[in-house]
C-alpha cells in the first residue's frame, strides 16, 4: 500500500509535468467527463446518427465481422458485447481488474503514471477502458471493435486499456476514437499498455474522427516477446485540433517484428505530432515504420524513432509527406540510434508538393486535374496502409475527393 | 488533323525549337527523324501541352482548332495520346485502377493485356520498377483503353530487345487501326500519329506516310519516310544538313 501511496503523490506532483511535445493544454479549462452514462444494451437501437459517428471510425453497429464489441462513453463503459467467447476475453478493465487478480500485474507496467500530466491525470482519475485478452494459442476469425467516444462538451475523457495476446494467439483489434454529433471541443487522454507475447500477433488499427477543437493525447506502449508480431495502422483523415503521440514499441524477444503504418491529412489549423518508435532489445528483430502524411493548411511534425541495442535488429524507417497548400507546414523528424556493431538502421524521409509531371501524366490519359490529383493522393495514402475495413472506404474516399478539389 | 506553324519552343529559358513547320493529315501516321538532341522529344511533349515547354511564338493547330494555350486534359479530351520515353513513377497507383478510370469499356484493353502479357502488372504500381520493354507496354495498354485519333510516340523501339520488337509493332499497328486491307479506308478510318525512331525499326511494322527531318530544332527536310531513312543510315545527318545550307 505504501508502494501504491508513492505512486500517487508522484502522479500528484506530475500533474504539473508539461509533454515533451505538442500544444501544453491546461487540464483545468475542462471539465472531468462524467462515468454515470447510460448504457447501451443494444446498439442497433442507437439512433442513426450515433451509429453514423460509429460506423465512421469503422465500428459497425450490426456487428457484422466482429467478434466482440466495446464502447466507452465519455469516462465510463457504455457497451460490451462478446460474439466469440471461445477466442476472446473482452470487458472494461475495471471488471477485468476484479475478475482477475493479475491484472494488476500489467497495469501502469508499460506507461508510467508520472510521465507527464495527462498519464498523471488518467491514473489519479482511476481512468477505466477496455480489457482485451486472447487466450493461448487462441486465433479470433474476427476483429473485436472497440470506441472511445466523448459525448459530452469541454470534457477531459480518460481512458485506460489493455490488451493481452498469449503465446501463439492472434488479434485483431479496431479501435475507433470520435466525439458524438454536436459536441466541438474537448480533450482525450488515453493510456494503452498492450502484450504480445510469445509467437503471438496483434494487428491494431486505429482510426480517428474527433470534432474539430478537440485535443488528444494518448500514450501508448507495447511489449512484444520473443517472435511476436505487432502491426499496426494507425489513420486520422479528419479535422481535429491537436493530436500528439509517440507510441513506443519494445522489441523484448528474438526475432520480434513489428510494423507501424500511419496515414494523416492535417487539415487548416489542425497540429499533428505522430511519432513512432521501436526499441529493439532482442536479437534478430525487425520493425517497419511508414508514415505517408499530406497537408492541406495544418501542421505535420512525422517523429519517427529507432534504437538498436541488440545485434542482427533491422529496421527502416520512411517518411514522405505531401503539402498541399502555402499555409502547411511538413516536418520529418527521423532518429536513428546504434548502440551495437551489428545492426541496419536505415531511413527515408522526404516532403513536398504533388510533382507536376505526375499530374500531367494523368491528365494526358483524359484525366481533369482534380482526378489526377485524386488518385495521386489515394497512391500515396494506400501505400502506407494495408487492409483498411470495408466500412471506412467510401469515407476514405470522400475525404480524398475532398482533398482533390480543395487543392486545384 | 495537325498543323503546325512556325513553332518556337523554349526548355528552362535556352530556345530548343526554331520555327518548326510540319503537318499530319488525318490516317496519315508522319515519322521524325534527327540526331540526339535535335528537339525531337521536345516537340512531342510541346504537342501534348506539358508545362515548361514554352511556345514563344507559332501555333499548333488540332482537327481545326488552335490549342497552343490548352491544357494537357483538353488535349487529351480533343483525342490526342502520348506514349512518352520515361514516364514518373506514381506509388500507389495501380495499373488496372488507372485503365478503368481512362474507360468504361476495356474489352479491347483486356484482350490486349493478354497479349502483351500485362494482365500480371493489373495491381502493380504504375511504372514503379518496370523495366523499359515494360514500360513500353504498359504505355501502350493505356492508350488503348484511351483509344486517342492521334497518337505521338516517342521512339516505341528504343531499349526493348529484339524479340518485343516485332509485338510492340503490331501493337502499335493494331492501335492505329492500320490491319484495315482497304488503303482508301485507312485514311477514313485509321488513326494519325507522329512517330520518332532512331533504327527505323519500327517502320517494319507501322506503315509509315512521310518522314520529317530535325536537327538544331528546324526541319530540314521532309519527304518518302523510307528513302529519308536509308539516306541517313548511309550519310548520316551531316549531309541533310549540307544540303539545307545549300538551298539557303
Amino acid at each position: 500500500m505504501q508502494a501504491d501511496e508513492n505512486v500517487r503523490k508522484k502522479a500528484q506532483d506530475a500533474l504539473k509535468k508539461t509533454a515533451a511535445f505538442g500544444e501544453d493544454f491546461n487540464l483545468n479549462d475542462y471539465g472531468i467527463a462524467s462515468k454515470d452514462v447510460e448504457y447501451t444494451e443494444d446498439l442497433e437501437e442507437l439512433n442513426e446518427e450515433d451509429q453514423r459517428t460509429l460506423l465512421n471510425v469503422g465500428f459497425t453497429p450490426n456487428e457484422e465481422n466482429r467478434s466482440g464489441s466495446l464502447i466507452m462513453l465519455d469516462n465510463a463503459v457504455s457497451h460490451t458485447s462478446l460474439l466469440d467467447e471461445d477466442a476472446v476475453e473482452l470487458m472494461s478493465l475495471h471488471d477485468a481488474s476484479k475478475k482477475h487478480e493479475w491484472v494488476k500485474d500489467y497495469s501502469w507496467k508499460l506507461v508510467k503514471p508520472d510521465a507527464d500530466k495527462y498519464t498523471a491525470m488518467s491514473y489519479l482519475q482511476d481512468a477505466n477502458g477496455y480489457f482485451i485478452r486472447a487466450p493461448a494459442g487462441k486465433k479470433a476469425k474476427m476483429p473485436v471493435q472497440t470506441c472511445l467516444l466523448i459525448g459530452s462538451e469541454e470534457v477531459s475523457q480518460t481512458v485506460h486499456n489493455i490488451i493481452i495476446v498469449e503465446e501463439g494467439a492472434e488479434l485483431d483489434v479496431i479501435t475507433g476514437c470520435s466525439t458524438k454529433h454536436g459536441v466541438d471541443s474537448g480533450l482525450h487522454l488515453g493510456i494503452s499498455e498492450m502484450y504480445v507475447k510469445k509467437g503471438a500477433t496483434l494487428n491494431f488499427t486505429m482510426i480517428h474522427n474527433w470534432a474539430e477543437q478537440v485535443g488528444v493525447r494518448p500514450r501508448t506502449i507495447i511489449h512484444v516477446e520473443e517472435g511476436g508480431r505487432y502491426i499496426s495502422n494507425y489513420i486520422c483523415l479528419k479535422p481535429v485540433k491537436s493530436i500528439q503521440t509517440y507510441p513506443t514499441v519494445i522489441l523484448e524477444g528474438e526475432g520480434a517484428f513489428t510494423r507501424l503504418n500511419t496515414i494523416a491529412v492535417a487539415h487548416p489549423d489542425s497540429e499533428l505530432d505522430l511519432g513512432s518508435k521501436v526499441i529493439f532489445n532482442a536479437e534478430k528483430t525487425g520493425a517497419e515504420l511508414i508514415s505517408r502524411t499530406i497537408t492541406t493548411g495544418g501542421t505535420v511534425i512525422a517523429r519517427g524513432e529507432m534504437i538498436g541495442n541488440a545485434n542482427g535488429a533491422k529496421g527502416h524507417l520512411e517518411c514522405h509527406g505531401l503539402v498541399l497548400s502555402d499555409d502547411g507546414t511538413q516536418r520529418a523528424i527521423p532518429i536513428l540510434e546504434a548502440n551495437v556493431q551489428d545492426i541496419e538502421l536505415s531511413h527515408e524521409a522526404a516532403v513536398g508538393r504533388i510533382a507536376r509531371d505526375q499530374v500531367e501524366y494523368l491528365m494526358a490519359r483524359g484525366l481533369t486535374e482534380e482526378e489526377a490529383v485524386g488518385m495521386i493522393v489515394r497512391g500515396f495514402l494506400d501505400v502506407g496502409i494495408q487492409g483498411i475495413p470495408d466500412e471506412l472506404k467510401t469515407d476514405i474516399d470522400e475525404t480524398i475527393e475532398k482533398i482533390g478539389e480543395s487543392t486545384i | 488533323m495537325l498543323e503546325v506553324n512556325n513553332l518556337t519552343v523554349e526548355v528552362a529559358g535556352r530556345r530548343i525549337l526554331k520555327g518548326v513547320d510540319l503537318e499530319v493529315e488525318t490516317g496519315y501516321t508522319n515519322v521524325l527523324f534527327g540526331p540526339n538532341g535535335a528537339g525531337k522529344s521536345v516537340l512531342l511533349m510541346t504537342l501534348m501541352g506539358f508545362s515548361g515547354y514554352n511556345v514563344t511564338e507559332g501555333e499548333i493547330i488540332f482537327k481545326g482548332e488552335d490549342i497552343t494555350n490548352m491544357s494537357v486534359y483538353e488535349r487529351a479530351q480533343m483525342g490526342m495520346g502520348i506514349m512518352t520515353q520515361r514516364p514518373p513513377n506514381l506509388s500507389g497507383v495501380k495499373v488496372h485502377d488507372l485503365l478503368k478510370i481512362i474507360s468504361k469499356d476495356l474489352s479491347g484493353t483486356e484482350e490486349l493485356a493478354e497479349a502483351i502479357d500485362m494482365v500480371r502488372f493489373y495491381e502493380r504500381d504504375l511504372n514503379v520498377g518496370f523495366s523499359g520493354g515494360e514500360i513500353k507496354r504498359s504505355e501502350l495498354l493505356q492508350l488503348s483503353a484511351q483509344n486517342p485519333d492521334f497518337i505521338l510516340l516517342d521512339e516505341p523501339e528504343s531499349g526493348v530487345d529484339l524479340a518485343s520488337i516485332e509485338l510492340l509493332g503490331t501493337t502499335i499497328k493494331k492501335l492505329l487501326k492500320m490491319d484495315t486491307k482497304c488503303a482508301g479506308e485507312k485514311f477514313k478510318r485509321g488513326k494519325s500519329a507522329l512517330m520518332i525512331t532512331h533504327t527505323g525499326q519500327v517502320m517494319d511494322y507501322v506503315e509509315a506516310d512521310r518522314g520529317y527531318i530535325l536537327c538544331n530544332g528546324t526541319v530540314m527536310c521532309t519527304g518518302n519516310p523510307r528513302e529519308i531513312l536509308s539516306e541517313i543510315k548511309e550519310q548520316g545527318y551531316e549531309e541533310c544538313i549540307k544540303c539545307k545550307l545549300m538551298k539557303m
